[in-house]
C-alpha cells in the first residue's frame, strides 16, 4: 500500500515540531465538528435519557419498597388477627368447658333435687296410704270385732255412740299391748 | 512543493541481494510528507487532513447512531456508546475534577478523546496507515485548546494575583528558595507544559509509525534468497507492532485526556 503513497522527500529544513499551518487549520475544524455534534446534541441526549433510566430504576426500586411495607404491615396485621383468633378461640374452649361444668353441676343438682322430690312424694304417698291403710283397718278390725262380740254376748249393740266408745277402748287396749309388747 | 523535495515511490524492485544499486529504503521525515491530493484556491488538501476529516465523520456518525434516538432501554450500539462515554466520564472527568465541577467538562473530553483514538487508529486500518496525530499540528490544535481553556479558569478561579501564584505554585513558607521554585514553576506550567502535551501524543504516534513503516518494509526487502527467514521475522514484528500500536493509540488517547482534566483540576484548586 505504501507504494501506492506517493511520498516526498524530506528538504533539508523540514522539522516535524513545527505545525504546518493548513493541517492547524484543517485540525480546528474537524475538533470543532466533532465538539459541535456533541456538545449540542448528542451528548445532552443521552444525559437525559441516563437520567430517565436512572429515574425509572429508582421509581421501580420505590415501588419495590412501598410494596415490600405494605405487605409486611398486611403480614403483621394477619399475625396479630391469627393471635387473636387463637386467643379468642383458647378463651371461647375456656369458656365452653366451665359452662359444661356449669351445667353438669346443674344437672347433677336438678338430678338430686328431682330424686329427691320423688323421693319424698314417694314417702309421703306411703305415709298416705299407711294412713288409708289404717284407718281402714280400724273400721274394719272395729266392725269384725263388734260383730264378734255381738255374736259373743248377743246382745246387739246397735247404738252408734256406744258402739263407738267400745271400739275406741277396744282398740286403745290393743295398742297399749302393743306398746308393751315392744 | 520547493526544488529540493523530490516525489519519491516505492520501488518494488529494491531487494536485498538483488545487486541493483539500492539500499534499504528506510522510513524518515519523509514519511511524513504527502503530496496534495487536490489543490482548491492554492490550498492544498492530503491525505492526513482527509483522515482528519474521515475521523470527524466517524466520530460523528457514531454517536449519532448511539445516541441520536436514545433510549431509556438501550440497543447494542448506544450500550457500546454509553460504556465509551461513561469511560471518559466516570473513568476520567468525575475521578480528577470530581463530579460537581467536572461536569461541564464531560464533552469535550468526550471529543478529545474519541477524536484522538479514531485519529490514531488510523495507523493500523489498512488503505489509511497513517496516524494523523503523528503531524504535530493535530495535536497540537487540542492542546492549545485545553491550554486556553486551564490559563483562563485560573485567573477567572482565583483573581489576577492568586492566579499567578496558582500558576507559579508560589509558597511563602518556603522562604529565600520561593522564587526559584516560582520562576521553575512558571516554565514548567506556562511555557513547557502545552509543547508536551502536544508532543507526548505527537512523538508517540511518530515512533509507532515510524516502527510499522519500518517493519513493513524490511518484510518486503528482506524477501530474497536465504534471508527469506528474517523477512518472516520482521512481518512477525510488524504483526506484533499492529497490537501494540492499538494499545498505545488507546492509551495516548486516555494520558491526553487525563492530563487534559489533571490541568484543569489544577487550574480549579486552591492551592497548587
Amino acid at each position: 500500500m505504501i507504494a501506492n503513497l506517493v511520498q516526498l522527500a524530506a528538504g533539508e529544513e523540514q522539522n516535524p515540531l513545527v505545525p504546518p499551518g493548513p493541517e492547524l487549520l484543517v485540525g480546528t475544524i474537524a475538533f470543532a465538528i466533532v465538539f459541535f455534534f456533541l456538545a449540542k446534541k448528542l451528548l445532552p441526549n443521552i444525559n437525559r435519557v441516563l437520567e430517565e433510566r436512572r429515574e425509572a430504576i429508582e421509581g421501580g426500586m420505590e415501588k419495590a419498597e412501598a410494596a415490600q411495607v405494605e405487605a409486611q404491615s398486611v403480614l403483621e396485621q394477619y399475625r396479630a388477627q391469627l393471635a387473636e383468633a387463637r386467643h379468642e378461640a383458647a378463651r371461647l374452649r375456656q369458656e365452653a368447658t366451665e359452662q359444661g361444668a356449669a351445667i353438669i353441676a346443674e344437672m347433677r343438682a336438678e338430678g338430686q333435687r328431682q330424686r329427691e322430690e320423688i323421693v319424698a312424694a314417694g314417702h309421703a304417698q306411703i305415709e298416705a296410704d299407711r294412713k288409708a291403710a289404717a284407718s281402714a283397718l280400724r273400721q274394719d278390725v272395729g266392725q269384725l270385732a263388734t260383730d264378734l262380740a255381738g255374736k259373743l254376748v248377743g246382745e246387739s249393740l246397735e247404738d252408734h255412740a256406744r258402739q263407738s266408745r267400745v271400739i275406741d277402748r277396744f282398740l286403745d287396749e290393743l295398742e297399749e299391748k302393743a306398746e308393751a309388747a315392744r | 512543493m520547493s526544488a529540493e523535495q523530490t516525489t519519491l515511490a516505492f520501488d518494488w524492485s529494491c531487494r536485498i541481494l538483488a545487486d541493483n544499486g539500492c539500499g534499504f529504503p528506510a522510513p524518515g521525515l519523509h514519511s511524513f510528507l504527502f503530496q496534495p491530493i487536490a489543490t482548491v484556491g492554492g490550498f492544498e488538501f492530503n491525505k492526513v487532513m482527509l483522515l482528519a476529516l474521515i475521523t470527524t465523520l466517524v466520530v460523528v456518525s457514531f454517536f449519532y447512531a448511539a445516541f441520536g434516538r436514545a433510549k431509556v432501554v438501550p440497543g447494542k450500539l448506544q450500550m457500546i456508546g454509553e460504556a465509551g462515554y461513561d469511560f471518559v466520564r466516570r473513568g476520567i472527568v468525575y475521578e480528577t475534577i470530581g463530579k460537581r465541577e467536572g461536569e461541564k467538562f464531560v464533552p469535550l473530553m468526550v471529543s478529545i478523546f474519541f477524536f484522538v483514538w479514531i485519529m490514531n487508529i488510523w495507523s493500523v486500518v489498512p488503505l489509511a496507515q497513517f496516524p494523523v496525530a503523528s503531524i504535530i499540528a493535530y495535536p497540537m490544535v487540542l492542546a492549545l485548546i485545553v491550554y486556553v481553556i486551564w490559563v483562563s479558569l485560573t485567573f477567572k478561579r482565583h483573581g489576577f494575583v492568586g492566579g499567578w501564584k496558582n500558576i507559579t505554585g508560589y509558597d511563602s513558607s518556603l522562604g529565600p528558595i520561593k522564587w526559584l521554585v516560582s520562576f521553575i514553576e512558571f516554565f514548567s506550567n506556562l511555557l513547557v507544559r502545552p509543547f508536551t502535551h502536544a508532543v507526548r501524543l505527537f512523538a508517540n504516534m511518530f515512533a509507532g509509525h515510524l516502527m510499522l513503516v519500518m517493519f513493513t518494509v524490511a518484510s518486503w526487502y528482506l524477501l530474497n534468497s536465504w534471508l527469506i527467514p528474517a523477512a518472516g521475522v520482521s512481518f512477525v514484528m510488524t504483526m506484533a507492532m499492529i497490537v501494540f500500536e492499538l494499545f498505545v493509540q488507546a492509551v495516548q488517547a486516555y494520558v491526553f485526556v487525563l492530563l487534559a482534566c489533571s490541568y484543569i483540576q489544577g487550574a480549579l484548586a486552591e492551592h497548587h
